[in-house]
């Protein structure tokens, strides 16, 4: 048995320390959740200009346009009732392509969302959730066959 | 009629499994060697079944069988035959059959070399081992039957997805569920151990070996999928915080301080109700990463189960095990208490602490993984955690635990009176920092200081491992497995430390659009396009580059990177072109076409990162080693085992 001043120094480091890893972790926690937005409520003005969030919706079928020979690109991102415009420069992922589900991490900028990660974590068949969800509600226009993909 | 009889086979290995429990916990309740007799037998016709099940399954692969629904869906007639066997467990099917045939695989090991254990706790584990089979046979059969027919057979299958068709990916599933479903084993001793209400330090030495060789899987298991995510995903980094990751990675944070509780329970009777629990929610991890991953509630490119019954089915599942086995502890736990009390100074201690930190960091994968899910449940606004949130407290809980693990070896049991070993502590962390030094100053420059710290306190964690070995030989002691082992597993840990530090701070990387002949300079290495041409393979087609890496001017290495188009499937899949070298591995993936004769490419140059899963498999290594000791195999008096001889506690 050890005296019982030493055990109680102890307790009360772990305790100390397990109290300084909860708030650190609080402070963490807050500075890296994104919040996950549609098309629909930016329009309607949730994210704040600057902060970082998701965006999850379709790329509008049509509306990849890229600057020959560089690496930025522009689309639209929609849920059938609002688009918003994205710019990303860099690799994208093997599974974006036109009218497939998108995940895009940035930022608002003067009505662009500025994109520095597009998100590859999804298989074909995959569209966010939320976009789903909101497409159960309102279908979409039918779209012409697919041709070629 | 094959199918018709894997399915057979599989409904009577459930209710075997059914047989199993009830003999093995009614009867060991009861004090009944007759019923108690019965449940070896029951395991080893289970074993048959579901092996039988599983041989089904692959024939019916390999032999194009396109009427059975899971091959039609995951198979193709130009797949080869090595991705036809592995396709088996390549989507949500089949890999739950495979999790049950791992899990009968331990049980049957279990039966064999539990003969010198006392009848009524051996057939208590494999009563337990029985209901988790039960659960998992039923979910199969109830929910996801691999051998469900599909009428008129199609033509042809839809292909394995492309992303599992590589040897890495084929050969990561059975192992990590060798490392997932072994965790069953340590549970089940621990629940057999509350049922009899006894457990003391034998227990912990029969439980041992069994988690440590769990550990050791799961660990190999989780390096194969982060190696393969590098080099098959074409995002180049080792680890991306993924929920499939994470739901793999906590039962090996959880795990890993399992087995050091272990040793403490085993060698001074201490920390029995926390390694208890510690081996209740090191399992239930495991069935919570299964949930995750095969309930489809995760948006990832593993998750191939999108069927809300399934995720009910295991939810419930996993309610009634982890629930029970809590109820249990409640009840039995207080009545095991540890009767010695530590020093603060003393490896119990430092084990402890070493303990508080890994849970802790268990809890932060946790909340990373689950608060999304937990605030969609909610309704409230969705949300995702980004990488982050992990990188922004992980360095710091490694970064203590390496300090610790370099301190705690030199740490004796019972009184710490570490102040004898100064003279240790004080040359490992010199040696340590010397080299830390050199590694940052003179090869890689001064860059983030928690991978300049890390780099350091690496190198201390492997110097202080060899002190005590090296010291051993000098005096001719000798030189037991378990010591050997711990030893090869805490370097593992220390270069596993400096590699994800080197990586961290001094990955050069970038995206970039280059035409033929178009270089792009990074420090004394050059990437330079060479050329795109067109390839073709078994199922698919594509395009390939040759990009030439110039270090100062001159030609080191050739890279082929590849972007393939899968007919079947209609995919489109990247394959890096890497190329290994002793201290960096140079990796370009190709992007796509952007117009004007210019893709987009991404290169990186990243240094020690194979270290990363070389040091897995020495963890792994060391691990197997210490399982394998002498003194688990020694068969000993059961009635007078509770005396731990003194050779053996001195050992470890």
């Amino acid at each position: 048995m050890m005296p019982r001043h030493k055990r109680m120094a102890l307790v009360g480091g772990i305790v100390l320390g397990v109290g300084v890893a909860a708030w650190l972790g609080a402070l963490a926690f807050q500075a890296n959740v994104n919040l996950f937005f549609q098309p629909t409520d930016i329009s309607a003005g949730k994210a704040n200009e600057g902060a970082v969030v998701r965006l999850g919706g379709m790329v509008q079928k049509g509306s990849i346009q890229r600057t020959a020979g560089s690496l930025d690109v522009k689309f639209l991102v929609t849920d059938f009732k609002h688009t918003v415009p994205v710019t990303y420069s860099g690799v994208l992922p093997d599974l974006f392509r036109d009218g497939q589900g998108v995940v895009a991490r940035g930022r608002m900028q003067n009505g662009v969302f500025v994109a520095d990660e597009i998100l590859a974590k999804h298989d074909e068949k995959y569209m966010p959730p939320q976009v789903a969800e909101s497409l159960k509600n309102n279908p979409p226009p039918p779209d012409p066959p697919p041709s070629g993909t | 009629m094959i199918p018709e009889l894997g399915h057979f086979a599989l409904v009577l290995a459930l209710l075997l499994a059914a047989a199993q429990a009830v003999f093995g916990l009614v009867g060991a309740h009861n004090g009944d060697p007759r019923w108690m007799a019965a449940v070896r037998p029951a395991v080893a016709g289970q074993f048959v079944l579901v092996s039988a099940a599983v041989g089904v399954l692959i024939h019916a692969f390999v032999s194009f069988d396109f009427s059975v629904l899971y091959v039609a869906s995951n198979s193709n007639s130009a797949l080869p035959t090595f991705y036809r066997v592995a396709a088996m467990w390549g989507a949500h099917e089949g890999s739950l059959l495979l999790w049950a045939w791992i899990l009968v695989l331990w049980t049957l090991a279990v039966a064999a070399f539990s003969r010198s254990l006392p009848a009524s706790f051996a057939s208590r584990v494999m009563g337990v081992l029985g209901i988790v089979s039960f659960g998992f046979l039923l979910f199969t059969l109830y929910t996801s039957n691999p051998f469900e027919r599909i009428l008129p057979a199609p033509a042809d299958g839809r292909d394995l997805n492309p992303v599992l068709q590589d040897p890495a990916l084929a050969i990561h599933p059975p192992i990590l569920y060798m490392g997932y479903v072994g965790f069953a084993v340590a549970f089940s001793f621990a629940c057999a151990a509350m049922l009899e209400g006894k457990l003391d330090q034998t227990w912990a030495r029969w439980t041992r070996p069994w988690t440590t060789l769990a550990w050791c899987f799961l660990s190999v298991g989780i390096a194969l999928g982060s190696w393969w995510a590098y080099y098959e995903l074409g995002w180049g980094g080792y680890w991306f915080w993924d929920p499939v990751e994470n739901a793999s990675f906590m039962p090996w944070l959880v795990g890993t301080a399992l087995i050091h509780s272990l040793a403490v329970t085993e060698k001074r009777g201490l920390f029995k109700s926390w390694t208890l629990l510690l081996a209740i929610l090191a399992f239930s991890l495991s069935l919570l990463g299964t949930f995750l991953v095969r309930s489809g509630v995760l948006v990832s490119v593993h998750s191939f189960a999108a069927d809300p019954s399934r995720g009910m089915f295991i939810l419930a599942f996993l309610v009634i095990m982890i629930g029970g086995a809590l109820t249990l502890y409640g009840w039995r736990a207080p009545l095991l208490k540890s009767a010695a009390g530590f020093q603060a100074s003393g490896r119990e201690a430092f084990l402890l602490y070493n303990n508080i930190l890994l849970v802790i960091a268990a809890l932060v994968v946790f909340i990373g993984t689950l608060a999304p899910l937990v605030n969609d449940a909610l309704d409230m606004q969705a949300i995702s955690v980004g990488p982050g949130w992990f990188t922004s407290s992980f360095p710091y809980l490694v970064l203590a635990l390496a300090v610790l693990v370099s301190i705690g070896i030199h740490a004796a049991w019972k009184r710490g009176q570490l102040g004898a070993q100064r003279r240790r502590l004080a040359l490992g962390a010199g040696i340590a920092l010397f080299i830390g030094v050199v590694l940052v100053l003179v090869v890689y420059g001064a860059g983030d200081w928690r991978s300049m710290l890390g780099i350091v306190l690496g190198s201390w964690i492997i110097v202080s491992s060899l002190l005590d070995p090296i010291d051993r030989l000098r005096r001719r002691l000798s030189l037991p497995r378990a010591i050997i082992g711990m030893t090869i597993a805490h370097m593992g840990l220390g270069v596993c430390v400096i590699a994800v530090s080197t990586v961290e701070a001094y990955t050069i990387e970038r995206d970039v659009a280059l035409g033929p002949g178009e270089t792009v300079a990074f420090g004394r290495h050059a990437y330079r396009f060479d050329r795109i041409e067109p390839v073709e393979g078994p199922n698919y087609e594509g395009v390939r580059a040759q990009i030439t890496v110039l270090r100062d001017g001159l030609p080191v290495a050739v890279l082929h990177p590849e972007k393939r188009h899968y007919w079947v499937q209609r995919s489109t899949m990247t394959e890096a072109g890497i190329a290994t070298r002793w201290n960096m591995d140079l990796f370009v993936a190709l992007g796509e076409d952007l117009g004007a004769g210019r893709w987009s490419i991404r290169a990186q140059l990243r240094p020690l990162i194979d270290y990363i899963w070389l040091a897995a498999g020495l963890m792994a290594l060391g691990g197997g080693l210490a399982a394998s000791d002498r003194r688990y195999r020694a068969r000993r008096d059961i009635a007078g085992s509770d005396a731990v001889p003194a050779a053996a506690a001195e050992a470890t």
